[in-house]
């Protein structure tokens, strides 16, 4: 899905004008605790999140996300705009919640990009 | 864009590749060498043989080593159309002579063939003797064979990156990244292993690998800034076929190993929480991303974390 179509979908408004749009999001990834993300996200997806701190972007970068989309009416300071710039990561703010969002985008057709965990680790 | 030198940056932006390689390319780069050349004494018989002999369009006519026209299959036809394929290649040549330098540019060329409507030029040297024949095709597979060079390079960078370091001889090479990491600095965190990640994509690691390094590098790294009296260091060695990560820091110790490597399980104080951290999966998502993990630590000395990637197994 286009990063347009995401952001659109999700009720979005785009802050990062400058920023690369061209490239395709395959998935999406809901949550706050950058850990989650890092432990369960595929790379591509768009990161949904109500956690608005400069880590967000790094941990994006780290999991070669494509695109940030800030829910529940969170907006991000210029730190965190100007680091997602520098990296030419696209950020997005929604008044919508996280579920909200992420219903919406299954619908349209955003597969879940957050790989399942064990409950029951063997070890 | 006009005749000047000067570019604009925007104009900049828009050159693609192939005209960029107009300017690089010379002329006697895409020329035909061989050229095929007609005396102006010949019949224009005699030409339409050689021309369907050598399958060409076109050649030169040369008279006592200078170019003194140039005979095409048009002029064949108005031969023919006169019935006149006995007269002389001088009576039905074209005298108009434009002609290019082996020197120049190929999109000198490029201009003149938009310009005149030739179909090939004689090209001289600085003593204005023939030294080849330029049409548009030879343009497009001088092009061509200079764009496929262009991806080989690149083909041959990408294999030499995809073999870190496999061209340099020693007995043990290695390159070793440092980081400084200060306790409680929320507000760079991450910013070590995003530069761990970078370097690595720079030298050429596949992605996957330094994504994975890259994730237990930021784990380690909001580690040292949460965890730790004092932060600590982060210490990257990147060798021919594996990479050794270390993070290191001076107390307080981790208290039980076994738990701290519990899925959710976390120390974490509430400020730390609403900052987005102690999901309780530092370690565990660290252990996920290597193919080695090692912890010492003490109350004394502290936490080493030693984490180990093979570049040769790919994981998962």
């Amino acid at each position: 899905m286009k990063i347009t179509e995401v952001i659109a979908i999700s009720n979005g408004t785009l802050l990062t004008p400058d920023v690369n749009l061209d490239r395709e999001i395959q998935g999406g990834f809901a949550g706050d605790l950058m850990s989650d993300v890092l432990a369960s996200v595929q790379a591509e997806a768009v990161l949904i999140t109500g956690l608005c701190n400069p880590q967000v972007v790094r941990t994006a970068l780290i999991a070669d996300v494509r695109l940030i989309i800030f829910g529940r009416g969170k907006k991000p300071g210029e730190d965190i705009l100007n680091l997602a710039i520098d990296e030419n990561l696209p950020i997005a703010a929604s008044p919508l919640g996280l579920y909200e969002i992420s219903g919406r985008l299954t619908q349209a057709g955003l597969p879940s990009y957050e790989m399942e965990m064990n409950l029951f680790p063997k070890d | 864009m006009s005749d000047q030198a000067t570019l604009s940056d925007n104009d900049a932006g828009m050159i693609t590749r192939v005209e960029e390689l107009g300017y690089e390319l010379k002329i006697s780069q895409v020329m035909t060498t061989n050229v095929v050349t007609f005396s102006p004494d010949m019949t224009m018989l005699e030409a339409l043989n050689l021309m369907q002999h050598h399958r060409i369009s076109g050649a030169p006519v040369i008279m006592n080593g200078e170019v003194v026209g140039i005979i095409s299959t048009e002029d064949l036809i108005r031969a023919l159309r006169d019935g006149r394929i006995d007269r002389k290649v001088s009576d039905y040549m074209s005298k108009n002579l434009i002609t290019a330098k082996a020197t120049d540019k190929v999109v000198e060329a490029l201009r003149i063939f938009a310009k005149k409507n030739v179909g090939r030029l004689p090209i001289l040297d600085e003593n204005n003797k023939l030294v080849g024949l330029l049409t548009k095709g030879d343009i497009t597979n001088g092009l061509l064979t200079a764009l496929q060079r262009d991806y080989q390079a690149e083909e041959v960078i990408r294999y030499r990156a995809s073999h870190l370091f496999e061209d340099i001889e020693s007995d043990r090479t290695s390159l070793i990244l440092r980081y400084r990491i200060i306790k409680d600095d929320f507000l760079h965190g991450g910013a070590a292993s995003n530069n761990i990640k970078r370097a690595l994509l720079r030298l050429g690691a596949d992605r996957q690998v330094a994504r994975r390094c890259g994730i237990a590098a930021y784990e380690a790294e909001m580690n040292l800034i949460i965890h730790t009296n004092n932060g600590g260091f982060l210490r990257v060695e990147i060798e021919p076929h594996k990479i050794t990560m270390e993070a290191y820091d001076d107390g307080p110790g981790i208290d039980d190993v076994e738990k701290a490597l519990t899925p959710g399980f976390s120390t974490a104080s509430e400020e730390v929480r609403n900052k987005g951290f102690g999901a309780g999966m530092g370690l565990v998502n660290i252990r996920s991303c290597v193919d080695e993990m090692t912890i010492k630590t003490s109350k004394e000395s502290g936490t080493n974390l030693y984490m180990t990637i093979y570049l040769d197994k790919p994981k998962n």
